[in-house]
């Protein structure tokens, strides 16, 4: 059984635009996958369709095996959603929106009391649970979203850019508690902006543009389609001329820093062969780009090349 | 349609408006009893002391059940309209359509807090009423169901506003340009005996007649009109505007894309 199986979803709204244009996607029980995307892809309402705040215009979803059009109790049951915006009431606290929204699935009072102080606990909002949600900063607020889509306990987390505009402290330790509730066997999707948040986290991608699904596999085989990086090399002596290194692209950078361009044909350590052979010494390296970034520029924008050229 | 999980789910709404009512009782309670004690004061004692004597009882007397019940019905009105909208305004009210309890129980919480309020502020307005004059109880079970049916039809009619409304300003519509026009010429302050023939018969159009007369006759024991004719019209009110909330809601209309 899967988590979630789309075929052939599509919508248009009202005003004409079509967000989705028959995407089909598969998701494995206990699988942690991406959607990644630029802004307008699609993804929000795809996400947003599974979750019946959009309707759609066509095609079909299951949610470990309920049919969303013949048993949304069951599908709704299965799936919790953090949302892309603060979407709760900002006057009541965080203790109130949790168990209201257990009680909204029909979990007892007091149940929802002990999930309540079990999940602000483990986001480490138990000490603000009685204040007005209105007065939490902006990474407490995205906890507490994580907290209310955890309090029925679902077995499909559906994460809308759960990380915007918090800091890269509280961002690695939601990474931990994603990562957490993934092993515990909840099955996550997540759309980010942040690649290097997909690349740490999860196992399976697919990337949406303009409405169509351009790539759908696991991030292992993504990255390995990436044939080339480049690379920032800090140098420990100035170089007065143009260093020899022959079948590498490279440009400098300053008088210390050389970029180069390392593809599969020639790898890292025949560079370094190279930079021995010429008596430069590098202090340190970087990747100039995150991998998957670099990965995900090429495949839009080749996208797009070819799309222009049908044109 | 999992019954527990809908019973649990109703509960959560109807404490949560009532702890929101509570909450902001300043804006909730306190202008309602304001308005109606100023309307015993100068409808009442000021110029009903020379109107005198109407339908058999002195003029404070007489209002005194009509403007209980436009407290109900505005209270009513007013706690679904704003806190339904609210929250699609906030957008908090994708807690509720993410989660599987049934539109039907959606409908009915909300319902139940609008009642619970436009109660809550009549039970105020009584007491309010009783420091101004006598009221005795000639037909309860009248009194308390007419009240009741009557709440019940105008939350629902602030369900539907709200759902239609997309900003601020047209929650403020409907009860200002038909609610607060058809209450004050449904006999609130007069008998419509005292109208002329055609304004009379216009008069019967008006829904709010029924509800007023009705909660009259279950107080005073006097009316302008037929009590079987409030029930019949309140219950087709509630079948129509519940089953029109359904439908709206069902479609998504005002609140899913």
């Amino acid at each position: 059984m899967s988590a979630l199986i789309i075929k052939n979803l599509a919508k248009t709204y009202a005003n004409g635009f079509t967000a989705l244009k028959g995407i089909n996607l598969k998701v494995d029980v206990g699988g942690f996958y991406s959607l990644l995307g630029p802004n307008g892809a699609g993804k929000t309402t795809a996400i947003r369709i599974v979750c019946s705040l959009v309707e759609k215009s066509s095609g079909n979803i299951e949610v470990f095996g309920y049919n969303l059009a013949t048993h949304p109790e069951s599908v709704k049951m299965h799936i919790g959603m953090v949302p892309q915006e603060v979407n709760f009431n900002t006057f009541d606290t965080p203790l109130n929106i949790l168990v209201n929204q257990a009680g909204f699935y029909g979990i007892k009072r007091s149940i929802a009391l002990q999930r309540a102080k079990k999940y602000l606990g483990e986001l480490k909002l138990w000490d603000k649970r009685d204040d007005i949600s209105r007065t939490l900063s902006g990474g407490m607020k995205r906890r507490l979203m994580i907290a209310r889509a955890l309090i029925h306990e679902p077995e499909l987390l559906i994460l809308d850019e759960p990380t915007a505009g918090v800091d890269i402290e509280i961002r690695r330790s939601m990474w931990k508690f994603f990562k957490n509730i993934n092993a515990n066997g909840t099955t996550i999707i997540l759309t980010t902006h942040y690649l290097e948040e997909a690349e740490n986290l999860c196992r399976n991608v697919a990337i949406i543009d303009e409405g169509m699904i351009i790539e759908d596999t696991r991030m292992g085989e993504l990255l390995r389609q990436l044939k080339q990086e480049t690379f920032v090399l800090n140098l420990e002596n100035e170089l007065t001329e143009d260093p020899n290194l022959k079948g590498f692209t490279y440009s400098m950078m300053g008088e210390n820093v050389l970029e180069i361009l390392v593809d599969e044909d020639h790898g890292i350590n025949d560079l370094f062969e190279l930079l021995n052979k010429e008596n430069i010494k590098v202090s340190s390296l970087r990747n100039k780009s995150n991998r998957l970034e670099e990965l995900f520029m090429r495949l839009v924008d080749s996208k797009k090349d070819i799309s222009e050229e049908h044109s | 349609m999992n019954l527990n999980l809908n019973m649990i789910a109703f509960y959560t709404i109807v404490r949560k408006e009532v702890i929101r009512v509570l909450r902001i009782w300043i804006q909730t309670i306190v202008p309602p009893a304001i308005t109606m004690t100023l309307y015993f004061v100068i409808f009442g004692n000021l110029i009903g002391s020379r109107v005198g004597v109407m339908g058999g009882y002195s003029y404070m007397q007489f209002i005194a059940p009509g403007i209980i019940m436009m407290s109900v019905i505005t209270n009513s009105y007013g706690n679904v309209v704003s806190s339904f909208f609210g929250a699609k305004y906030g957008g908090h009210i994708e807690e509720m359509l993410v989660s599987p309890m049934s539109n039907a129980t959606i409908i009915l919480g909300h319902i139940a807090g609008g009642v619970l309020r436009g109660l809550l502020v009549g039970a105020m307005v009584t007491i309010i009423a009783l420091s101004f004059t006598k009221l005795e109880l000639k037909h309860p079970l009248i009194t308390f169901s007419i009240v009741f049916l009557s709440s019940v039809v105008f939350a629902m009619a602030g369900f539907i506003n709200a759902l239609y409304a997309k900003k601020f300003d047209d929650i403020a519509i409907i009860p200002t340009f038909i609610i607060t026009p058809l209450t004050y010429l449904g006999g609130v302050f007069y008998s419509i005996n005292l109208l002329p023939d055609f304004w009379q018969f216009a008069s019967k159009f008006n829904p709010i007649l029924y509800m007023v007369n009705a909660f009259r006759y279950g107080i005073l024991g006097t009316s302008d009109i037929d009590i079987s004719y409030a029930y019949i019209v309140v219950c087709a009110f509630i079948v129509i505007l519940f089953t029109l909330s359904f439908v709206l809601l069902k479609r998504g209309v005002g609140i899913r894309d």
